[in-house]
């Protein structure tokens, strides 16, 4: 299975980058990790006429902390995960990097690849959601930024447009008394989520539900923002019957399609299940601390 | 369209090299068929058996998901620079052999490129480590049990 | 003899090469000028061929060459037939093998449509969007039932149905014992093996040499002797112009035994057209498609028992999936027909199947090779005998076991080897027993109910089979003490990871008083041994390894009577040790092995009538009939009630293969079948729509177990010694995967009460979305 002919540049400036994208548009991508896009390029599922290498665009990998939490979209997986400091300040993205396929690909991949990639099933881009993240978008002769939500708009389709390229991620900070919780069932750890949930909440006083969110991967042809079904624990201490509210709610709530591996009344029953432990995980995280 | 053609200058196993090479060529290729290193094997091009393993600057990647083109200016370490010069076994082979970890030897050289740089960021770890480590690897043949008993004896003997 | 490596666990001679990846696999093989095939495979199941035109792919700059079906001309043929079928009394039998480039009709996605030959592989792959192709889709057959019943599309037309084949078998009298007997169940069962996914795909490199008028072929075949002679035919050559060399080879498991695929008959003719060596290698993607499968069976099973869970009789009506061309015979089926009857007596029995033609790739053995769904059915009732008798599942196995004074034991019907099942020796109580101690089966209810009483959900399961194994027809070897003193052994199959090189060199030495290091052994040449069957059905080291034993006694004998004249004595007063033949009692009267290997070879002095020069032997052993091993497998597992979640906290495997040559590689063998077969009944499936299309045909979707799949296993073994071969060995190969479904399907069901909430697991693969769907409309 080997690649269609294409022009390779490789760069090192963010410019340069956005200048060719600019000139070339959608008959050129963008080569981060690659490893999303050369196994779509050896199947010939994609056959672009060039592409163009950022790898050596140093200026768009690195966390930065400053009163947000911004991370440059070159960011490898594996960098985030050896960052201390950062699986502290995002434990949800921390959780979830185990299970996001295996070391391999983590020394490789990007965060900003695979949020651009998009795949229904992917940990991040509900991650991203939960989190509120915001993205800067930038081209050559504009940026821009944008919600998360905005960002992804339906299977491998993102709002980008065909000269952009997705540079950072920002994330607001973790209110206090904030749990967080990833959860997945795959069929083998490192798999594409059969579903994934990214659930957080936030307590008062009193323990009581202040803020909740709980996104979901793998059900949609989008990350599927289900905290809508999750405002009933809003002034309420999350217990085990508020909780399976939750779940019930949320199996109304989501419309997966099925795949290859799970039927769609599978993933509705699981993304209820992973609702309530996710939420109770992250409830107890906040209560008895980390 | 015309071959698009890069010169490319690359460090494998401490020997440098410089090929010319058409854009488009996985490194998977150029290393088992440019540079007759064929000790890395090919299994699946799509990122997910991990026969193709090897080490870019010490950290283990899939071969058959980088080009060529990417490996310039690169240190690459491959099965074939494992064992020392004079032909003696690293401490993994080794215990491969006595752990009879090995058996058609097709997956082992993916295998044996994670594990040591496994061992090398992870000197002690436990049978469930061993197994998460190992699970980007697809071995069909030895159903891993002797492949993990190989991998924990080779930390204890590394660590001395 | 002397027996010193037997039953060691001697570290494997090949070791190091495939350590340093030094080792020669078919794409390391480079050959100036060689040129790269690709092939354009049909993407529709079905289809009329209206057109298919390589005229633009000729014109791609470095392109060679183009080929279709009608550029073979005489060439072109379909294969031979691989097995014929059994001779069993009424059989239907269509054959219809498979084609080198398809001509007029596609049968199975993935059927080739033409060839291109490039200066590389990515250019021959850009040659592929080239051709022009016009098919014209008809109604693909994919499932069995629908594809038996009037009105179906035909996979063959001249056929005139889509049945490949009809086998009826019976012994005794199934009627009268089911009109006897006090208990009657029926079930209808599914059960899907998968495919072999061996991390080496397949290759081909055909080289050949005008001058020389000689081709030699590198091949990831099983069977280097039968492609070499098939080969040789078809390309009009004599048998000694065609080489075939198996190289070392990534895995096999059974469809590397299947033979003349398109691409081995293919690429020798064009490397004779093109005058060049021409190089395949069968990528990924390709492997879901172009190499074969197992499948699915279809079981209406009925079991008639006594009251206390005795088998009256069994009665049993199949349908099996063939695939799109019958080259393999029956052999799988008959496999299921066979291991169906297990370790168990069962007096009566009548089995019938139907083979069917399906547009899908063809259906040739993968390790177990259909014994996998016998043994399915059997065990499964077994378990749904026990609920309704109210016997426990071990026990009910344990009053049908055949008792060990009760062989050889004849079950009369007919076997893969065409000779009627016999199993040669077995003793199965202490096998089971074993198996029942080793998993803590007395102890496991309280461990259950303790666990339960914390939300836990533990299960176990119990599975019993035979194997029949060592078939014949015959393997040659032949053995030489060269003038170094170290031993060349050579024979006919192929190696793809059993350890061929150290266990066949094990036997030599035990023969020859050598080191084993010392014993050289080259497989899969048809140059350095000419004659063999292959590597299949667990009989390499039975058959091989009793062909080496012969040959290396006879060189043995050679060496002590030549060492006997030597230093004039009886042979009786020699020892033979080190690599020296002494006289018992004086060391120092020693000549060495190399140097009566010299003395035997002389330069002057004929070598008298009737002897040869040398100390060099060339033997066959053929059984009869195959040798039956046997074993148990338990397991207990954890689940989750909620995400029908799966993990094994524990699987214990005995097995029973007669003499161990080498345990090590023994317990390699049963480690890896165990875990092909954990992939078997809870990861792997191929999905296909009801067009024929995989919908999973990636790694990333078609689910081989990794090291958190599987578990450590447990292994014990006992010795029954096979009375069919002078080691008394049986085969192992393909033991550890066999009962892995019903294992599962038992220890689930015993985790969840599916038995008593109403919930019947009748099928394999299963998954946790699958039992969430089974168990949905549960009655609690």
């Amino acid at each position: 299975m080997k690649p269609a002919p294409f022009k390779y540049i490789a760069v090192t400036s963010l410019e340069h980058a956005l200048a060719l994208k600019a000139e070339h548009g959608d008959d050129a991508r963008f080569l981060a990790g690659g490893q999303s896009l050369i196994p779509a390029m050896n199947f010939r599922l994609a056959r672009p006429a060039i592409l163009i290498d950022i790898n050596g665009i140093g200026a768009l990998a690195g966390v930065t902390f400053n009163g947000t939490t911004r991370i440059g979209a070159l960011t490898r997986y594996r960098a985030l995960q050896r960052d201390p400091a950062f699986s502290r300040l995002v434990p949800l993205i921390g959780e979830a990097l185990p299970h996001i396929a295996h070391p391999q690909i983590r020394n490789r991949g990007t965060i900003g690849g695979n949020l651009s990639h998009a795949d229904p099933a992917s940990e991040l881009p509900a991650i991203a959601l939960a989190l509120r993240a915001r993205f800067r978008v930038q081209a050559a002769k504009h940026e821009r930024w944008m919600e998360a939500s905005d960002f992804f708009t339906g299977a491998l389709t993102t709002d980008l447009r065909s000269d952009e390229m997705l540079t950072e991620i920002d994330l607001p900070s973790q209110r206090s008394r904030t749990g967080s919780c990833f959860m997945e069932i795959a069929r083998r750890r490192g798999d594409f989520a059969i579903v994934g949930v990214a659930a957080q909440v936030t307590l008062g006083d009193r323990n009581e539900c202040t803020d909740v969110r709980l996104v979901f991967c793998g059900v949609g042809e989008t990350p599927v923002d289900a905290s809508p079904a999750a405002a009933i624990l809003i002034g309420h201490a999350p217990t085990g019957e508020n909780l399976r509210d939750v779940a019930a709610s949320v199996r109304k709530m989501v419309e997966p399609a099925g795949n290859v591996h799970a039927t769609a009344d599978y993933q509705c029953h699981i993304a209820g299940i992973l609702a309530e432990r996710a939420l109770q995980a992250a409830n107890r995280r906040v209560r008895d601390g980390r | 369209m015309d071959d698009d053609r890069h010169d490319i200058t690359l460090t494998v196993n401490g020997t440098p090299y410089t090929r010319r090479v058409e854009s488009r060529l996985l490194l998977s290729d150029f290393l088992r068929h440019d540079l007759a290193l064929a000790g890395t094997h090919v299994g699946c091009e799509h990122g997910v058996c991990g026969a193709c393993t090897i080490l870019l600057n010490g950290e283990p990647v899939r071969s058959c998901l980088m080009l060529a083109v990417q490996a310039n200016n690169q240190k690459i370490s491959t099965i074939e620079g494992l064992a020392s010069k004079d032909g003696s076994y690293h401490p993994l082979q080794q215990a491969m052999h006595d752990h009879h970890g090995v058996q058609c030897g097709y997956c082992t050289p993916g295998i044996l490129m994670t594990m040591s740089a496994f061992l090398h960021d992870n000197p002690s770890p436990n049978e469930d480590e061993v197994r998460e480590a190992l699970s980007g690897n697809l071995c069909r043949c030895t159903g891993y049990q002797n492949i993990v008993d190989a991998v924990m004896s080779a930390a204890t003997q590394m660590r001395g | 003899m002397s027996t010193r490596t037997l039953g060691e666990p001697i570290k494997r001679n090949e070791d190091r090469r495939l350590l340093t990846g030094q080792a020669l696999f078919i794409d390391d093989i480079e050959l100036p000028g060689m040129l790269h095939a690709a092939l354009m495979r049909s993407q529709v199941a079905h289809a009329k061929i209206l057109k298919i035109d390589v005229s633009r792919a000729l014109q791609r700059p470095g392109v060679v060459a183009a080929y279709v079906a009608g550029d073979l001309g005489d060439y072109w043929q379909p294969g031979p037939i691989l097995v014929p079928p059994p001779p069993i009394e009424g059989i239907i039998f269509h054959e219809r093998t498979q084609v080198p480039l398809a001509k007029e009709k596609v049968r199975h996605v993935g059927e080739p449509l033409a060839i291109v030959i490039a200066e590389s592989r990515y250019i021959a792959e850009d040659a592929l969007d080239d051709i022009d192709i016009d098919l014209e889709p008809l109604p693909a057959v994919v499932d069995l039932e629908e594809g038996l019943s009037a009105g179906s599309a035909l996979v063959h037309e001249d056929v005139g149905s889509n049945v490949s084949a009809y086998v009826r078998q019976a012994k005794g009298n199934y009627a009268s014992a089911a009109a006897n007997a006090d208990h009657v169940l029926k079930r209808r069962f599914r059960y899907e093996h998968g495919i072999s996914s061996p991390i080496e795909t397949r290759g081909v490199v055909a080289h050949w040499d005008g001058r020389a008028g000689q081709m030699t072929i590198w091949d990831t075949t099983q069977a280097p002797v039968f492609v070499r002679n098939g080969l040789a035919a078809m390309l009009g050559l004599n048998e000694r112009q065609v080489r075939v060399i198996a190289p070392f080879v990534g895995g096999g498991f059974g469809p590397k035994i299947m033979m003349f695929y398109p691409e081995e008959v293919l690429l020798p003719w064009i490397s004779i057209k093109l005058n060049r060596p021409i190089k395949w290698i069968e990528d990924r993607l390709e492997h879901f498609f172009a190499t074969t499968h197992e499948r699915g069976q279809l079981h209406d099973a009925e079991i008639a028992l006594s009251k206390d869970g005795r088998i009256l009789g069994i009665k049993d009506v199949f349908l099996h999936d063939g695939g799109a061309y019958d080259p393999y015979g029956l052999t799988v089926p008959i496999n299921s027909q066979c291991t169906l009857l297990g370790p168990y007596v069962v007096p009566n029995y009548d089995s019938t199947f139907t083979q069917v033609f399906t547009n899908l790739p063809i259906v040739t053995p993968y390790r177990g090779a259909g014994r996998q769904h016998g043994v399915f059915v059997m065990e499964r009732l077994l378990d749904f005998a026990a609920h309704e008798l109210n016997l426990d599942p071990a026990e009910i196995r344990r009053r049908n076991l055949i008792p060990p004074d009760a062989f050889p034991y004849k079950n009369e019907i007919i076997y893969q080897d065409f000779e009627p099942l016999e199993y040669d020796s077995g003793n199965y109580e202490p096998v089971l027993d074993m198996a029942l101690e080793a998993i803590g089966y007395n102890e496991f209810r309280q461990e259950q109910a303790a666990a339960r009483a914390q939300g836990r959900h533990l299960g176990i399961g119990v599975a019993c089979y035979v194997e029949g194994t060592g078939i014949g027809p015959y393997e040659g070897a032949k053995v030489q003490v060269q003038s170094n003193g170290k031993v060349s052994v050579a024979t006919g199959i192929g190696t793809q990871g059993q350890g061929h090189f150290t266990v066949f060199a094990q036997i030599a030495a035990d023969q020859l008083g050598v080191r084993v290091s010392d014993v050289d052994v080259v497989t899969g040449d048809t140059d350095q041994f000419y004659w063999g069957a292959g590597t299949f059905a667990s009989r390499g080291a039975v058959v091989a390894g009793n062909a080496v034993n012969e040959a290396a006694k006879v060189v043995r004998k050679k060496a002590l009577k030549l060492a006997s004249d030597l230093f004039e004595c009886s042979e009786e007063d020699l020892v033979i040790d080190d690599g020296k033949v002494s006289i018992v009692g004086i060391p120092e009267k020693f000549v060495k092995l190399g140097d009566l290997a010299n003395q035997a070879n002389p330069m002057r002095g004929a070598v008298e009538p009737g002897t040869e020069p040398g100390l060099e032997s060339t033997q066959y052993f053929g059984p009869k009939m195959g040798a039956t091993a046997n074993g148990v497998h338990a397991m207990t597992v954890e689940m989750d009630p909620e995400t029908f979640d799966l993990k094994i906290l524990k699987y214990v495997v005995v097995h029973d293969c007669g003499t161990v040559i080498n345990p090590m590689i023994l317990a390699g063998q049963i480690h890896g079948g165990v875990a092909q077969g954990i992939g078997n009944a809870f990861y792997e499936k191929l999905l296909f729509d009801d067009r024929g299309q995989l919908l999973n045909a990636s790694l990333a979707d078609y689910l081989l177990p990794t090291a958190l799949e599987v578990p450590r296993m447990e292994l014990a073994h006992t010795v029954t010694k096979s009375p069919l071969n002078p080691m008394g060995i049986k085969g192992a190969g393909e033991a550890g995967a066999i009962p892995g479904g019903p294992l599962f399907a038992q220890a689930i069901e015993d985790a969840l009460d599916l038995k008593d909430r109403g919930v019947e697991l009748l099928e394999i693969p299963l998954s946790p979305s699958r039992l969430f769907e089974l168990t949905r409309y549960a009655k609690r």
